[in-house]
């Protein structure tokens, strides 16, 4: 996909390798690396996914980076439906009816 | 270890100095200790000036609900004459939807005081969403710096929700992959900007809190008579409780009973990579709440205003799973729908009002709001995906990062209680951990004395662990 001066992107940045970690990071930890995500408009002249490029920041600053994704949308949700809170919001139904008052 | 981090983290105090304008040295006291309620008042503000600050940015005078089905059914599990009523704070109510509005409206202002062009602050949790909305209110810059992602690229429901509201106020947002080196990167963007460190641990930031205890108890004598039996604070860095004990007190509310509250997350390791998306509370559990307990400055300011043993009269934890369920029971009997992380403290009341008198109160002190990711089917949903076993049953048996166990029916919800005398032996060996023998044993009496408002103890206690260590 193709990205053109202004667009609004999202980078990618590894900023530790594995080896540069932390002495006090715990071992699975260490064995990866320290990576950074950040959005912004492109100020590159146009670029492809996994270019390297440079944005300006919603509050101005420049920042380097991969590009991962123009336009980046929010994918978050209120996940799968989950059966165990419909069987709580019927045990409390019954019970709130033998409760007095 | 990379060569800049290192040159970095020498600059470190010289960058916290400039980023933060507080000369921390001048309330140095003794060997260890120092003034700290001299530090409040000289560095933060009174509480007139702090109500007028967060009611020119629409922070505070959250309302106040009795939960009465809540209690009504909680006392079907009583013995005669047991069972407290239980009231909740709607902090929900403020702007970013979450008490953290108090410490940040705060801090922000003071930034734009101080001439600061922009604020910056580390956080995952609500506190971000509250900088970002005050700064802007005061027209200020805003970078908010989160831990979000695993090194699988998988973030946190909540923290990426918590990244889409900061958004939504205007801030940047800059993501990290698991790792302490988060602090290298604060220190670096500090650095490059010349921003105000809005620190959750300030004087101010803390004091911004004092109008929530405040409030709560000029609300409960309103309703009540009578100031609250207890107040139950969900705990993590320390700053809701001592602000909320701290406006207490200064509303006079001497005998209420201050009870911190902590999701159990025992035996996950809060800087492992592949137990990050294991854990399904990103704040409010026992890996912020004891370590912070412990041991305050370990904090991103060289002395925190946030000290929680000093205030505290019992500290006790509540399962994933018992708190899920109130977030449901809220939700259901009471028609309010909040965030899962505001119900920590809500779990811990409804067990402990159990076995307080009929004519008692308890006062679960904040809410949050809640959205995508930051919701217990979010949650429960993510944690299924991630291997974890959901289930209805006895929460007791939970084991974090393996099973959430939904209690089987609300008898089932206890708190667990934490020896506040071993934090409080704890506390007092991190301060002199440092310490050569010697030094140890010239401690001045400033020092002693210090310890023992430290653990809310006296010199003969704090003699006695030292004698023993």
């Amino acid at each position: 996909m193709k990205a053109c001066k202004g667009d609004w992107v999202r980078i990618h940045r590894i900023l530790m390798e594995p080896g540069q970690r932390a002495a006090q990071v715990p071992e699975d930890t260490a064995r990866v690396p320290l990576e950074m995500w950040d959005k912004g408009f492109l100020l590159n002249e146009e670029a492809e996914i996994g270019h390297e490029v440079l944005i300006k920041t919603i509050i101005g600053r420049e920042v380097k980076g991969t590009l991962i994704e123009v336009n980046p949308a929010y994918a978050h949700s209120f996940g799968n439906c989950i059966p165990e809170i419909l069987q709580i919001d019927r045990d409390l139904k019954t019970l709130m009816q033998e409760v007095g008052k | 270890m990379n060569t800049d981090y290192s040159d970095l983290m020498s600059r470190k105090n010289e960058i916290m100095k400039r980023a933060i304008a507080i000369d921390y040295s001048k309330f140095d006291r003794g060997t260890i200790a120092f003034d700290y309620e001299q530090m409040m008042r000289e560095v933060g503000y009174d509480l007139e000036e702090i109500r007028t600050i967060q009611s020119e940015s629409g922070v505070g005078n959250t309302p106040i609900y009795e939960l009465r089905n809540i209690t009504r059914l909680l006392r079907h599990y009583c013995k005669p004459g047991k069972g407290a009523r239980i009231f909740l704070k709607d902090e929900a109510a403020n702007p970013s939807g979450s008490f953290k509005a108090r410490r940040a409206a705060t801090a922000v202002y003071h930034a734009k005081k101080l001439g600061y062009k922009g604020v910056i602050a580390a956080t995952s949790g609500n506190y971000g969403a509250a900088v970002a909305s005050q700064a802007a209110i005061r027209g200020l810059n805003c970078i908010i710096l989160q831990e979000c992602y695993d090194s699988k690229g998988k973030g946190q429901p909540e923290i990426v929700e918590k990244a889409r509201k900061c958004e939504a106020y205007g801030a940047e947002v800059v993501q990290l992959s698991v790792g302490p080196e988060l602090f290298y990167v604060f220190l670096t963007l500090l650095e490059e900007t010349g921003y105000f460190n809005a620190s959750l641990y300030t004087p101010f930031g803390i004091a911004g809190v004092e109008t929530l205890g405040y409030e709560l108890n000029s609300q409960m004598v309103e309703r009540t008579g009578k100031a609250p039996d207890a107040v139950v604070v969900t705990n993590a860095g320390g700053g809701n409780l001592t602000g909320t004990a701290r406006g207490l007190q200064k509303a006079g509310a001497l005998d209420t009973k201050i009870i911190g509250a902590s999701v159990n997350l025992k035996g996950l390791h809060m800087a492992s990579d592949q137990q990050f998306n294991m854990k399904s509370f990103t704040t409010g559990h026992t890996g912020f709440g004891i370590p912070f307990v412990t041991l305050p400055d370990r904090s991103d300011v060289p002395r925190s205003a946030a000290r929680s043993l000093r205030y505290m009269d019992r500290y006790v934890t509540v399962n994933q799973g018992e708190v899920f369920y109130m977030t449901e029971v809220l939700a259901q009997l009471e028609g309010l729908e909040r965030g899962p992380a505001g119900s920590i403290s809500l779990a811990a009341a409804f067990a402990i009002a159990r076995d307080m008198n009929r004519d008692e109160t308890i006062v679960v002190q904040e809410t949050e709001y809640t959205g995508a990711g930051k919701h217990l089917q979010a949650q429960l949903s993510f944690a299924r995906e991630n291997g974890i076993e959901v289930s209805i049953g006895n929460p007791a048996d939970e084991v974090p990062g393996k099973s959430i166990i939904l209690p089987q029916t609300p008898d089932f919800i206890s708190a667990k209680e934490l020896d506040l005398e071993k934090l409080r032996k704890s506390l007092i060996q991190n301060c002199v951990k440092p310490l050569e023998v010697q030094q140890r044993e010239e401690l001045a009496e400033v020092d002693i004395e210090y310890l023992a408002v430290e653990t809310k103890t006296d010199t003969d206690y704090v003699h006695r662990v030292l004698n023993a260590l």
